[in-house]
């Protein structure tokens, strides 16, 4: 790995200072948002940038998150650069419009802070919020640590502006868990982001272009099916442009952002497979089992859309049993929406792990390495007999 | 103001070939504004009629930058379109002047999009809105909304043998922007065509929020013959149910006073959502309510206007 290109700035950031500062140095033509827990520092953050004169951004305090969003989808159409950011019920309010950004093709960037969908009503992490909108057309990630909530909004931004996949992107981090956890972030010198960025390059004419232009006609069975492919394939882009984007980010920064990552993960027998600051804690399991002699590792999912499907199956094809947790539950499905997806996509490989599903931490019960060291000792049972006694488990409810 | 003969020199900024339903009050309001509104212009159209049947992909029969998002959220919509504006002008990379214009049925502006509307005034920016007021949802087949006036028979609230159409009456939409306190508020008709471009470039001008509230007939939801839309409009002024009237940096101006005030039975008997009205023994006490109704606004309205004292004054005088 090559050392970074550009001196960084330490700077002890929440993670919800974190997504600020990055908008900061972003610098965007519009922001609009609305308050939510535990989003609200957030955008508290940022109007504090916009009115002391450290952007050049308009700051739409919406009403609502559904015009928030919609406020983005007409300046996005219109031209400009514009991101937001949310949680749970503001990111609920904004569903439908959601569908909108994604298939008209306008790259709005979101920080979505995770917190437990009502109800009941609760204001702690979990990932019912988006995870609920995996089939919203939006390229979807996962950070861990205030470090890559900043760093992934940036590699976001320009994977999504990307004119191959022109698709709007969320970046997700766990509410107060990292939100409002303070940590040493490397942040890079404002130059360097705007650079980074770039300026901002619509694909095609947009509303202020003066020529006539029509966004979102009434699309029936004739075209709609056409127009939902080509956003597919905006989607197929997404990979290979978020690579590309990570790879200049990685030349900056000297920090490696792939769809996933693994740890302690190529003789193991056992890998869970966990999503942002969870992974964490898991890491810290991992090592406590490992010294114990237990072949265990972890992958780190890091794209949940574009879904890695292929480097999954490379990751975890040598495992004898997966152990997927989720903060998330889908009620009436097989399991949570990263186990259904992440077995999926084992299906092929030739020596197929037998794969267990953990729901836990939902509304924010805390979920410590014991926890997760026991559903490590199931994946071992698992992996030692052969046997799944049962698909989906509870971690940590009475 | 600009005259008619120099209107029918502009260019014609919304086409037809539309599939709006012939003799749809929507499209004349949409021409009528599209000719008034000079320079370059932004329009937002809210799901309805007027959006469903102009731009049926791949054609359009805007010859204008114009922007769906969804039903509820056009003045969100183009709030965020004036605000990208707005962001271009202070980075010196447009300097000519836009013009930014929402469209929203009475669907869309007076129930479901009200909140997103109040909003966007509040919030203070440079928009025209208008909404083409056809008193119900019609795209979906005529339904009730907060638009339908009491006594009108929709799909949703029929005329049924127990209950004769909507009881409630329909919400004073123009007043409750109006108490946003923006600098520009009007009701309009299109067969007073000069008056609407008056008051749309009136509107136009504003360095602010505006609003028009444009009676636009539905004849398919009103049942009258599709040629008689401007007719009805009319009507409609001079039964006084629905006045001519702006309301510029909050004082009230009648723009329109029937020389006789016709009875609402004129406006009810044009149309045959209220026909149960009038069939067998009628509904004489609900057509006496709604008289009443358009009685008291109509007062209300010359009070504010200046035109009659306020009530306190004249009931002053009769002591
Ligand atoms: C959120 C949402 N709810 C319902 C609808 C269905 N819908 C589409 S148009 C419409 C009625 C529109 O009525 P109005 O705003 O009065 O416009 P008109 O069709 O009468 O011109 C409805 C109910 C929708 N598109 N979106
Ligand atoms: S149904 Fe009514 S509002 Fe809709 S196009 Fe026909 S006349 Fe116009
Ligand atoms: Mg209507």
């Amino acid at each position: 790995m090559a050392g970074p290109s550009v001196q960084s700035l330490k700077l002890p950031l929440t993670g919800n200072d974190a997504a600020a500062y990055a908008m900061k140095q972003v610098n965007p033509d519009v922001v609009a948002a609305y308050p939510i827990t535990p989003q609200t520092e957030l955008m508290q953050t940022f109007a504090e940038y916009v009115h002391d004169g450290e952007v050049d951004t308009e700051l739409i305090t919406a009403e609502s998150e559904h015009s928030a969003m919609s406020a983005c989808v007409g300046a996005a159409a219109a031209g400009a650069r514009t991101m937001t950011a949310t949680s749970a019920n503001g990111f609920a309010l904004m569903w439908e419009v959601l569908y909108i950004a994604a298939s008209l093709r306008l790259p709005i960037t979101m920080t979505v802070v995770n917190r437990a969908l009502s109800g009941p009503i609760n204001i702690h992490c979990d990932h019912s919020d988006s995870m609920g909108a995996r089939d919203a057309g939006w390229i979807q990630l996962y950070a861990e640590n205030p470090q890559e909530a900043y760093d992934l909004l940036l590699v976001a931004l320009k994977a999504a502006e990307n004119h191959d996949v022109l698709l709007p992107a969320m970046v997700m981090y766990d509410g107060f868990i990292i939100s409002h956890t303070m940590e040493v972030v490397e942040t890079l010198p404002d130059e360097a982001v705007r650079e980074f960025v770039g300026p901002y390059k619509p694909a095609y004419a947009m509303l202020l272009d003066k020529k006539p232009f029509t966004v979102g006609p009434l699309d029936f069975h004739d075209y709609y099916f056409e127009h939902k492919r080509q956003e597919i394939e905006g989607m197929l882009h997404a990979p290979a442009a978020l690579a590309a984007s990570a790879a200049e980010f990685e030349g900056l920064t000297g920090r490696s952002y792939g769809p996933l990552e693994t740890y302690r993960a190529d003789d193991a027998e056992v890998i869970m497979v966990a999503l942002g600051s969870t992974a964490g804690t898991a890491r810290y399991a991992v090592d406590a089992l490992r010294e114990q002699g237990h072949a265990v590792g972890l992958m780190k999912l890091r794209t949940f859309r574009p879904f890695p499907a292929a480097e999954i199956a490379a990751a975890l094809g040598g495992a004898k049993c997966v152990v997927v947790c989720d903060r998330v539950v889908s009620f009436g499905a097989f399991g949570s929406p990263t186990f259904a997806e992440v077995r999926s996509a084992l299906y092929e490989v030739p020596e197929r792990p037998l794969v267990i599903n953990y729901i836990y931490g939902l509304g924010g019960r805390d979920t410590g390495p014991d926890l997760l060291e026991q559903a490590f000792e199931e994946g071992l049972r698992v992996a030692s007999t052969g046997e799944i006694k049962e698909h989906v488990g509870y971690l940590g409810v009475r | 103001m600009t005259t008619l003969k120099e209107l029918s020199h502009r260019e014609e900024r919304f086409t037809g070939g539309h599939r709006l339903c012939a003799g749809c009050g929507a499209a004349i309001v949409a021409r009528q504004v599209l000719l008034a509104a000079d320079g370059p212009v932004v329009i937002g159209n809210a799901t309805g009629c007027l959006e469903v049947a102009t731009t049926l992909y791949p054609y359009s029969s805007w010859k204008v930058p114009w922007i769906h998002n969804a039903f509820e959220n056009v003045a969100a919509t183009i709030s965020g379109v004036e605000t990208a504006y707005r962001a271009f002008q202070e980075k010196g990379r447009l300097a000519e002047k836009w013009h930014f214009i929402a469209f929203g049925g009475d669907g869309g502006t007076y129930d479901i999009g009200l909140q997103a509307l109040s909003g966007a005034l509040e919030r203070g920016h440079r928009m025209l809105y208008i909404c083409y007021d056809n008193q119900a949802y019609m795209n979906t087949g005529i339904q009730r909304s907060g638009a339908t006036p009491k006594g009108a028979s929709t799909t949703t609230a029929p005329a049924g043998k127990v209950i004769p159409g909507k009881l409630q009456p329909r919400k004073d939409l123009t007043a409750i922007v109006a108490a946003h306190h923006i600098p520009y508020v009007a009701q309009a008709a299109p067969h007073n065509f000069m008056d609407l471009t008056r008051k749309v470039e009136k509107a136009l001008a504003v360095d602010g929020p505006s609003f028009l509230n444009i009676l636009a007939p539905c004849h398919r939801g009103w049942r009258y013959p599709p040629e008689d839309t401007l007719k009805v409009t009319r009507v409609a002024a001079n039964t006084c149910f629905w006045p001519l009237y702006e309301i510029v940096n909050g004082e009230y101006k009648l723009n329109y006073k029937p020389r006789k005030k016709l009875p609402i039975e004129d406006w009810l008997t044009f149309q045959g959502r209220y026909a149960h009205l009038f069939e067998g023994d009628g509904e004489p006490e609900l057509v006496a309510e709604i008289q009443a109704d358009v009685d008291r606004a109509w007062e209300d309205l010359l009070i504010r206007c200046g035109e009659l004292p306020p009530r306190e004054c004249r009931d002053e005088k009769k002591k």
